[in-house]
């Protein structure tokens, strides 16, 4: 027998408006933004992009520039003084550091957004393709990748950069083409894990080709993870960047990148200019911070392995 | 195991043929000859020195010559800079140096590493583990490049305790050895320390524990063997970004190894030399991918490729 008391709240709960369900997305942004460090990090972020779009209207002087009033006596001059619009100092021929080091964060954050954005593209349709066609195609494009990564990128980055003149291009390329591997891994793995749900045999089943299949019902699933690995990516992008700038065979003149700036700085350290090594330094170690605290504060709220 | 082993062999082998193939198809693709100079050679001279290094032959000739080269007799053929030196001499000149500290760099990173990981994980929460984490999390973003100015700003230009450069005792060991490890040995705490902390929370642990094993015991035994899984497949890749740190290490403390040789020769354009290191690089590379995984059967018999 019903209780008709119980039928009652029932009915009366029913007429209640519905809780509003959360989506997986904004799930993770509450978790994200109730991560402190990772919340303090983003805002560093943004302060540094600011940094190197608009540094450039707050200085002084241009990055090409010489102070001929300091040039040659960088050491005695040339530190870092608001008077004569030199905020940062000057580097050993007397140019601005303050612009130099907008113009290197600018160089070091597009190769680093540009390194991540190829290894997404790329990494997550290879991936995609070969963990949702599977069989031996499969296997041969996996061997594939276990054969690059066997191979000691870096060496052969150079060996680039030296027979083909060291440009940008070469740069980008070069980075790019190493950087998806771990990328295309990663995706494989979730892929295999998807395919075999319901709502992709329901694609499958209803003559979805298999492309189709893949950017429009894979992708959009894996992409909370995509984005926690693009993140802890672009740290890792402008850390080879300027691993090779800082051998002198990246970026060239009248370019310069946070390795580029290292490098000189570190060069002149013993004649008492230590402002040339200190200001890249801090711009670098603080962008690799909070881009690592953001990616960990990203898989902390999207990964769903953790919650 | 033993087909196991095989069997990873058999991928290894033709990998380093792969990268052999491609380092020298790059080499001829490269626009410029070794022998091409701001002032052209005469064409009577630019031939004697074509013929001599056997560059006039067609091009598979070639390739052939120089795999069976390294292949038969570990031969990398003669610089194309130095006349009078052999790329085997120039490699075998900074090779002993690389070897020794990056072995005990490697060494290093690993038992820090893993002890440090240890310690936090069983400690969690305690000041010991915060160290550890801070540290770890501190030594991601002072690579090599940076750590190398730092050390020597502090040991040698203000503390003047330490040589800053070149090759001898062990005094000139520290610097090189502690700009080399520190990433690695945060990257190594960090990942044993959350492999411990979960292998400490699973069932075989409480049972070790239950059955009255001593905490020492249930830890090295029980704790340690599976937590030290993620941390050997970090080590490949670990070994060759170090083994790529050899190259500022080399640039920035003069110690004379094989990096730089390589930059050396890149800034040449030796490219006989440059692909030398290449692939001696990429063979120990490819060898210590082996032993990782054949070390990762071992620990784990689950695993089979």
């Amino acid at each position: 027998m019903v209780d008709t008391q119980q039928m009652r709240s029932l009915a009366a709960r029913l007429a209640e408006p519905e809780v509003r369900g959360r989506s997986p997305w904004a799930d993770a942004r509450r978790r994200f933004r109730r991560n402190k460090a990772a919340m303090v990090s983003l805002f560093v972020l943004i302060l540094v992009a600011l940094f190197a779009i608009f540094g450039n209207q707050l200085a002084a002087w241009s990055n090409e520039e010489m102070d001929f009033a300091v040039m040659g006596q960088a050491a005695q001059l040339g530190a870092p003084s608001f008077a004569n619009g030199h905020y940062f100092g000057t580097d050993d021929l007397g140019r601005d550091l303050f612009s130099r080091t907008v113009q290197g964060t600018q160089v070091s954050l597009m190769v680093g957004l540009i390194g991540a954005g190829i290894a997404v593209i790329v990494g997550t349709l290879y991936g995609a393709t070969a963990g949702y066609v599977g069989g031996r195609t499969d296997a041969v494009m996996m061997r594939l990748v276990d054969i690059l990564m066997s191979i000691p990128y870096m060496f052969v980055l150079i060996l680039l950069l030296v027979m083909f003149g060291r440009s940008m291009t070469m740069l980008f390329l070069g980075i790019g083409l190493i950087s998806w591997l771990d990328m295309s891994r990663i995706v494989r793995g979730q892929t295999l894990s998807l395919k075999n749900r319901e709502f992709i045999e329901a694609a499958r089943a209803t003559g979805v080709p298999a492309w189709k299949i893949i950017l429009r019902h894979i992708v959009p699933n894996i992409l909370g993870v995509v984005a926690v690995y693009a993140t802890l990516l672009v740290p890792l992008m402008i850390l080879s960047e300027s691993f090779i700038s800082f051998l002198g065979l990246g970026v060239q003149e009248p370019l310069t990148s946070w390795g580029a700036l290292i490098s000189e700085g570190a060069g002149t350290m013993n004649y008492g200019t230590l402002w040339q090594l200190a200001f890249p330094l801090f711009f670098f170690c603080i962008t690799l911070f909070a881009f690592f605290f953001v990616g960990d504060g990203l898989r902390d709220a999207l990964d769903p392995k953790d919650r | 195991m033993f087909g196991f082993i095989l069997r990873r062999l058999a991928v290894a082998i033709p990998t380093l043929l792969l990268l052999i193939v491609v380092s020298f198809l790059l080499m001829h693709a490269a626009p410029g000859g070794p022998f091409t100079q701001e002032r052209a050679l005469p064409p009577q001279v630019l031939a004697n020195l074509n013929a001599k290094y056997g560059l006039d032959d067609p091009l598979w000739r070639q390739m052939l010559n120089y795999i069976w080269g390294i292949v038969a007799h570990f031969d990398f053929g003669p610089s194309f800079v130095y006349p009078d030196r052999s790329v085997n001499q120039i490699i075998a000149a900074g090779f002993p140096v690389t070897l020794t500290y990056g072995a005990i760099s490697f060494v290093l990173a690993v038992v820090v590493g893993v002890s440090l990981g240890v310690t936090a994980a069983i400690r969690q929460n305690s000041w010991l583990d915060y160290c550890a984490v801070g540290l770890s999390i501190g030594a991601q973003v002072l690579p090599n490049f940076v750590m190398a100015p730092i050390l020597v700003l502090i040991f040698t230009l203000w503390l003047g305790w330490l040589p800053g450069g070149g090759w001898g005792g062990p005094a000139f060991w520290i610097m090189p050895v502690i700009a080399m490890s520190t990433s690695f040995m945060a990257s190594i705490a960090r990942i044993t320390r959350s492999s411990m902390l979960e292998v400490l929370g699973s069932n075989h642990i409480r049972t070790a524990r239950a059955k009255g094993l001593p905490e020492s015991k249930v830890i090295l035994r029980h704790g340690l063997k599976p937590a030290l899984l993620p941390v050997i497949s970090y080590l490949g890749p670990a070994f060759v970004t170090m083994i790529t740190g050899s190259v500022v290490i080399d640039m920035y403390f003069s110690t004379g190894g094989i990096g730089r040789s390589f930059v050396d020769s890149a800034l040449n354009r030796d490219y006989a030399v440059m692909m030398g290191i290449t692939i001696l690089v990429g063979a120990l590379t490819i060898l210590f991918n082996l032993i990782v995984d054949v070390l990762y059967a071992w620990i784990d018999p689950k695993i089979r490729y």
